[in-house]
């Protein structure tokens, strides 16, 4: 069953095209990798899959409705939004931040941080026993799971996440990406900003790649990274690990 | 303690605090009266001394006490909290300064003479004006282009205040002015209520309908907006916070003032008992607000020699401490 669909999105700033002609269909369970080097317009295409940012042209459909046609909480109770780690939280209980994933739904404060989904979210995340934690006192690999587990308490059919796992070491970025394939296993439809092509690889169903704005091959990661692609996209040499490539050395 | 009790606890312990003081304050003043008595004449319609002092001075002081304590500490909680900035204060919008122009002008055209309301409704005229100057200014603009807007227009309010006060013929005048300008409640009347009241009830229900998107705004703009909140343009939480204080304030300063720092310290000493949470410090800080105000114009009563001092200056002298206190005590934990 097809959750998110976005087919030939363009959008401008000024002059310049930041994305054009994109497109991208997301179904129940899988993980899509949307990968590309910087400035390629990942995150402004992810803004506009989250209702953020209304595209120049195209359409997206959200579980088979017009995105500009369902009202934002209506949206909010479908799609959930994890934000690139950015400012530090206030140092509100992480039970609390987690419960404001409730609001889209009407609940707050007590009602949200006892609701079963925030709990669930907790247990998911391993937050649990920090629940009672400011949020300030977290590190920045707990912070990332207190970012999902929010989302999680929403209890969305649809995840988008930009770059989740940004400035996380290897473990906590692996156990973040671990989290993402148990919730697709779940029923749940995510799409991840990544930059790291080992983990796109190895967690997601299928990648997305784009350059200067335009999607330039979709499938699964076998068929979408290549030497070729290395080279001009990203201009690095790879090195094979596994059916994985490594980004290896910058071309001369 | 649960958190949800414990803030319901300090709002009633706060509202207890704030009918003490209210009621310290109709007893309290340069005439003794036996304020039972005095509001049991004046509920009865018999006009004894008693009912006088309390029915056209004290009552309207402590009410007006209440609101404008009230408004500036809410809206200084509501500004904060939809900032992201511990220092935004009401001023930022440069409402109070449209107030204060409009309160100086009516001082310069003499217009005082023809009616008690001229200097307050003077004044919300220009809190209305400067309102609708920042909501044009702002339109679909995010908290960059509103926090420039509000700095712009209070350089602008400050700068004509300056200029009438330069222009300002009579010594006398120019001294009333700055004295208007300190702050106070100091011989207001139940017109001033009036006045005052339905801009504050507007905008503090405005105000009080923020707390959820408050919340949401902790985790940022982008997860504000994906939780379903519409933020900016004409339907946005930005239009009804900017809209609820700029009303709110612009009456308050209209009638008594401009009185600066309860908007600042008042949410910053509560934030720390309300668990940090945006929503749960709005109806303390309103009521930490009142009592701040009560207090501060029972004390300005208690320490009147020859002439009574300014309310502003007393919320003043109060606040810049309070601040070099948090200012040592942060590079203390710093270090």
């Amino acid at each position: 069953m097809t959750l998110l669909q976005a087919y030939d999105i363009s959008f401008r700033r000024g002059d310049r095209a930041v994305v054009s002609g994109a497109s991208l269909t997301l179904a129940r369970g899988r993980v899509i990798g949307l990968i590309g080097p910087n400035g390629a317009g990942k995150s402004t295409f992810m803004r506009m899959l989250a209702g953020l940012l209304a595209p120049d042209c195209g359409q997206i459909t959200l579980l088979g409705h017009d995105m500009n046609r369902i009202t934002p909480i209506i949206r909010a109770r479908q799609l959930a939004f994890v934000p690139q780690q950015g400012e530090l939280p206030p140092p509100m209980p992480v039970r609390t931040m987690v419960g404001l994933g409730r609001l889209p739904h009407g609940q707050v404060n007590g009602h949200a941080v006892h609701h079963p989904a925030v709990a669930g979210a907790l247990t998911a995340t391993g937050l649990l026993e920090l629940s009672a934690r400011p949020a300030t006192d977290l590190s920045g690999g707990e912070r990332a799971r207190m970012n999902l587990a929010r989302a999680l308490a929403t209890d969305t059919p649809v995840i988008l996440a930009d770059e989740p796992i940004a400035a996380l070491d290897p473990a906590h970025a692996l156990s973040m990406m671990q989290l993402f394939r148990q919730q697709a296993g779940q029923g749940k439809g995510i799409v991840i900003v990544l930059h790291d092509l080992v983990l796109a690889t190895r967690f997601c169903d299928e990648l997305v790649l784009m350059d200067n704005g335009a999607v330039i091959r979709h499938g699964p990661a076998t068929q979408v990274l290549d030497d070729d692609i290395m080279r001009t996209v990203y201009g690095v040499t790879a090195r094979r690990v596994d059916g994985a490539v490594l980004p290896w050395a910058l071309c001369r | 303690m649960k958190p949800a009790r414990s803030n319901l606890l300090l709002n009633i312990m706060l509202l207890a605090a704030v009918a003490g003081l209210s009621g310290a304050s109709l007893m309290w003043g340069e005439t003794r009266i036996m304020a039972v008595h005095a509001l049991a004449d004046l509920l009865a319609g018999r006009h004894t001394a008693g009912a006088i002092i309390v029915g056209q001075l004290r009552l309207p002081r402590m009410l007006l006490a209440i609101m404008v304590g009230g408004t500036l500490g809410l809206s200084g909680a509501v500004l904060q909290g939809y900032l992201r900035n511990p220092l935004a204060d009401p001023g930022i919008l440069g409402v109070s300064g449209g107030a204060a122009l409009g309160a100086v002008s009516v001082f310069y055209t003499g217009l005082m003479q023809v009616s008690v309301a001229a200097l307050p409704l003077g004044g919300l005229t220009g809190a209305l004006c400067a309102a609708v100057v920042l909501m044009g200014l702002v339109g679909r603009g995010g908290t960059l282009v509103l926090l420039l807007a509000g700095a712009a227009l209070s350089s602008l309010a400050a700068a004509l205040t300056a200029l009438v006060l330069n222009l300002v013929p009579s010594p006398y005048a120019s001294f009333e002015i700055m004295h208007w300008l300190m702050g106070s409640l100091t011989d207001r009347t139940f017109a001033h209520v009036w006045i005052c009241l339905p801009g504050v009830v507007c905008g503090t229900l405005l105000m009080l309908s923020a707390g959820r998107v408050l919340d949401a705004l902790t985790l940022g703009e982008d997860v504000a907006e994906s939780l379903g909140f519409r933020l900016h343009g004409m339907r946005g939480v930005q239009t009804r916070i900017v809209l609820g204080a700029a009303l709110a304030v612009g009456s308050c300063v209209a009638v008594a003032g401009a009185i600066g720092f309860v908007g600042l310290v008042v949410p910053h000493l509560l934030r720390p008992l309300t668990g940090y949470q945006p929503s749960k410090l709005l109806v303390p800080s309103f009521l930490g607000g009142s009592l701040l105000l009560l207090g501060a114009d029972m004390m300005v009563r208690l320490v009147t020699v020859g002439t009574e001092l300014q309310l502003g200056v007393l919320t003043a002298l109060v606040g810049a401490p309070f601040f070099l206190a948090r200012v040592i005590m942060l590079k203390r934990g710093v270090s």
